[in-house]
């Protein structure tokens, strides 16, 4: 485990993974992916059966899965109309260029050499982003984190619950995954930082 | 800065309504258990162009008073910098300035 380091002369953003780290990673964004593209984006206005039927342009109220409730929240959280009509208008675009940024972690790793099905013991896999393409990866590991953290429901300060939790409970592992994922998030900050 | 200019005495300035209401809504950014310290500040540098200090600052703003105001302008404006927000998974709202 090495995290992302930007190449001094070329600039770009280079990072080592083990096959089983990049699997990890690409099924992590994969699951995204999924997801997003899953609880139907559709408006759920049923002030005028025949305006709601007719109307495709986007939904209206907060997705109910709590991680799609995270990564698109509600932007003004006193008035309902107006927080609505945001949504309308932002949550597909918003939804598409998450997606779209996970799938470029796909792309990237696979370019990289990680095959469909990894079979190989001891394959890595050299990746290599030019800057604004490791922007892409370093938002999409922030969505990847938020999802993580809703769904092991991590709170400000919890840090003993989970050092304290045996190996043996599942969410101790996820939790592993977890903090794997902020440490690229960090090494990529900073390599991007240190233009 | 240029060359000296003949001494004026400035008057004082006291913000009015109209300079109040010119820029009348408020993005909010709020803080959250899992987003890093580093990378709220790259966002704050990278989308608003502020420098590492003043983004730092709002940062820490965040992160020990539970949330700041990182812009202000009109409703439209605010709303481009809430959805950016949200693109970097930041929890960002809006509101009208108080």
């Amino acid at each position: 485990m090495s995290g992302f380091a930007r190449h001094r002369r070329s600039g770009r953003i280079m990072a080592t993974f083990t096959g089983f780290e990049a699997e990890l990673l690409r099924s992590l964004a994969a699951q995204l992916v999924e997801l997003l593209r899953n609880e139907a984006a559709v408006p759920q206005d049923d002030t005028d059966p025949f305006e709601a039927l007719m109307d495709f342009s986007g939904p209206t109220t907060a997705p109910e899965d709590p991680v799609l409730a995270r990564l698109f929240p509600t932007a003004y959280p006193s008035d309902e109309e107006a927080a609505a009509e945001f949504r309308r208008f932002t949550e597909g675009g918003l939804r598409d260029g998450k997606a779209q940024a996970a799938i470029a972690i796909i792309d990237g790793l696979e370019e990289a050499g990680l095959p469909a099905e990894l079979t190989e013991d001891g394959l890595m896999i050299d990746v290599e982003l030019e800057p604004p393409l490791a922007e892409v990866w370093m938002r999409s590991f922030t969505d990847l984190r938020l999802a993580l953290a809703t769904r092991l429901e991590i709170e400000e300060g919890d840090e003993e619950f989970w050092a304290a939790l045996p190996d043996e409970d599942p969410r101790s592992q996820a939790h592993d995954i977890y903090e794997w994922v902020g440490y690229l998030q960090e090494t990529l900050v900073h390599a991007l930082s240190s233009r | 800065m240029s060359a000296a200019a003949p001494v004026e005495v400035e008057p004082e300035v006291i913000p009015d309504e109209s300079t109040r209401l010119a820029k009348p809504w408020v993005t909010i950014v709020w803080n959250d258990p899992v987003n890093l310290m580093s990378y709220v500040s790259f966002v704050f540098q990278k989308y608003f162009g502020y420098d590492k200090k003043k983004a730092e600052k709002l940062m820490m703003e965040v992160h020990e008073e539970g949330k700041s105001v990182v812009s202000s302008g009109s409703r439209e404006e605010m709303e481009r910098d809430v959805q950016a927000m949200h693109e970097y998974g930041l929890w960002a709202t809006m509101d009208k300035q108080e």
